[in-house]
């Protein structure tokens, strides 16, 4: 299907194209997200779902096909890159917390050094950040100390600090024991109340029906279908759609 | 048929202890069941068929006196009798020092204050030190605390200071050292080629391992360098050093090192050009070893501090460095007792080391035939700097968490 790129989307992928070596891995994808979008990505694994996302903060490098962020294209121009990067905040299914710093230290970390943040201004930032993902007792214990749900949502908080316009969640619950996905869904979820952009790959259906402005199906590096969350669960068109969900739901 | 469930929750016991008398200790752990028997006695004969020659010999046979005749060229070479008083002096700057630093950065790393403030109080007891000595010791411990109490009243936030006062101290001890005036000043020069027995072995191996950690560092970044030419300069020289042995680099520096330098420059001391083989030597090694410790670092920590938009250098100085150094201090600290005693090596080049000095005592007509004493004292002196490097080391671990998550 043709992806209709307004002006003021505020990510536009055209036509991606990338090859780990000689296996195809993303296959002229095309996306395109609006300011405040929740894009939930599903997909078996090895679809290339986390493969998408990762390219368009440059943690992996497309060879074909255009990606604009919020106007910037994603070229091998630095300052592009590092722009991007400046907008888009990532949280890795294994939290990736650096665990010789307390949480609070986590969080300021960059702000300070990135953004020349004082560090009384970014302490108390990141103090409101830790307020707003329900943890803020836990500031200066270290990663090694708190549960993965916990870790997970200093992860989102660390991201939240650079003030980032998109949000992308890279299976952010799949590492998570289950009694402790929903406190890390119902921080995503407030986000996502609040107006932030967020392209999230997950396999948490509830999630998706709940929060998703739109659904994308992607298997073996192709798009194959993207809908409403209604569109998706009540009504799927294509087969391979149809299939795949009835191996999960 | 519905069976019932107890629902008492069971209260938490503390576990069953063993304790044994010491007798009781004694028979677990050395004469249970004859096997064990046989291995103890065993042992037991072993350890007095080596201990009693030994004894006999530190008791009765040794010629100790020859430490006590020779401690101060053992100590410092052949450094002028009458400009002794700056060795002290420089002694004293160091407690000072040290104990400021301490002071300074007694939150972050606590190596154990009692142990350090000891030493100067264990070596009172030695038997032949006069009470000039003594008294000196006792002052070292006295300006450490004094030290101490300056330094705890600096913020945190200035802790940065603690590195200036050492860098500081660095600097006028080798000023003092070396001295600057003429023959009738108060600072009259002392050579370097007279420094000599554990002044230089310390110098030598304290500069050393300031000087090749650096850059060691940057050798092991510069081999995981993107840029190629980096990278193949930081191989080449790697694996050049380590396939030499050091004896041949401190040839080649005695030697060649002159060679470097244009037409008609000073000639460089012959202690500097035994240090610059030193320091590269063990850079390339330290280099391996924080390798090591980089190659441990999960890809994910790149990447989240990527994403969050740190560049390069801050995510080495903040995020990689810091793990991969914490994670490899053991290995560095092994190499590093190591090159103290690798000091040893420039005997053969012409420096009178710790080693060389002890040559020098065992030639002396007087003292014949007491090389035994000599060397079982100079093993000693070497056991016990390498022993309070390997404790600060478990010290720091511990403080610093190494080994747990």
């Amino acid at each position: 299907m043709a992806e209709q790129f307004g002006t003021q989307d505020i990510i536009i992928c055209k036509d991606v194209n990338k090859w780990y070596g000689e296996f195809h891995a993303l296959r002229d994808v095309s996306l395109s997200v609006k300011p405040q979008e929740v894009v939930v990505v599903i997909g078996p694994s090895g679809s290339g779902k986390s493969t998408f996302i990762r390219c368009i903060n440059r943690l992996e490098e497309h060879q074909s096909g255009d990606i604009i962020v919020d106007g910037v294209p994603l070229t091998h121009d630095v300052r592009n890159i590092e722009q991007i990067r400046s907008e888009t905040g990532m949280v890795f299914q294994q939290f990736n917390l650096f665990p010789h710093l307390t949480v609070i230290e986590n969080i300021t970390l960059a702000p300070i050094q990135v953004r020349k943040v004082k560090k009384a201004e970014a302490e108390a930032a990141a103090m409101e950040l830790l307020e707003r993902v329900g943890i803020p007792e836990q500031a200066d214990k270290y990663p090694g100390q708190l549960s993965g749900g916990q870790q997970q949502r200093v992860a989102i908080a660390r991201s939240l600090a650079m003030k980032p316009k998109i949000m992308l969640f890279d299976e952010p619950t799949s590492a998570l024991d289950p009694e402790m996905i929903k406190e890390v869904l119902d921080v995503m979820k407030e986000l996502a109340e609040s107006g932030m952009t967020m392209i999230v790959v997950t396999h948490e259906m509830g999630f998706a029906k709940e929060v998703a402005d739109r659904v994308v199906f992607m298997e073996a590096g192709s798009i194959v279908e993207v809908g409403t969350p209604q569109h998706f669960f009540e009504n799927a068109q294509h087969e391979r759609t149809k299939l795949f969900l009835s191996q999960i739901l | 048929m519905t069976s019932a469930v107890s629902v008492t929750h069971k209260e938490a016991l503390p576990p069953p202890t063993e304790r044994y008398t010491v007798l009781g200790w004694l028979y677990h752990n050395l004469f249970k069941g004859w096997f064990n028997t046989l291995l103890t006695l065993l042992s037991l004969g072993l350890i007095v068929v080596v201990l009693r020659p030994l004894t006999h010999w530190v008791l009765n046979t040794a010629r100790w006196g020859v430490i006590p005749a020779n401690f101060n060229l053992i100590m410092r070479g052949q450094y002028p009798a009458d400009q002794a008083w700056r060795l002290w002096l420089v002694l004293f700057l160091l407690a000072v020092v040290v104990g400021f630093v301490w002071g300074v950065w007694s939150k972050q790393v606590q190596i154990a204050l009692v142990a350090i403030a000891a030493v100067p109080l264990l070596l009172m007891l030695v038997p032949f030190f006069d009470g000039g000595i003594r008294i000196n010791l006792l002052l070292m411990d006295v300006l450490g605390a004094g030290g101490y109490l300056i330094g705890r009243r600096v913020p945190p936030r200035h802790s940065r200071v603690g590195i200036f006062a050492l860098l500081a101290y660095a600097f006028v001890m080798l000023i003092i050292l070396r001295g600057f005036t003429g023959e009738g000043g108060a600072w009259p020069s002392v050579p370097t080629t007279l420094w000599g027995g554990l002044l230089l072995s310390l110098l030598l191996a304290v500069f050393g391992i300031v000087f090749s950690f650096p850059l060691g560092v940057l050798l092991a970044l510069g081999r995981q360098s993107k840029l190629p030419g980096i990278r193949i300069l930081s191989v080449l020289y790697i694996e050049f050093i380590r396939g030499v042995p050091l004896i041949s680099l401190l040839f080649m520096a005695q030697v060649m090192l002159q060679l470097f330098l244009p037409a008609g420059a000073p000639t460089i001391d012959r202690v500097l050009r035994a240090l610059a083989a030193i320091t590269l030597f063990s850079a390339a090694y330290t280099a391996e070893n924080v390798r090591g410790g980089l190659q441990s670092i999960p890809n994910g920590q790149y990447e989240a501090a990527n994403a969050l938009g740190l560049n390069a250098f801050q995510t080495m100085t903040y995020i990689v460095l810091p793990q991969a150094l914490r994670a490899v201090i053991p290995v560095l600290v092994g190499q590093f007792i190591g090159l103290f005693k690798d000091t040893s090596l420039v005997a053969l080049v012409g420096l009178f080391d710790l080693l060389g000095i002890a040559r020098v005592v065992t030639a002396n007509p007087n003292w014949l035939g007491t090389q035994q004493e000599v060397y079982v004292f100079i093993a000693i002196i070497y056991w016990v700097f390498s022993y309070m490097m390997s404790y600060a080391s478990r010290r720091v671990e511990a403080q610093l968490g190494v080994g747990l998550q």
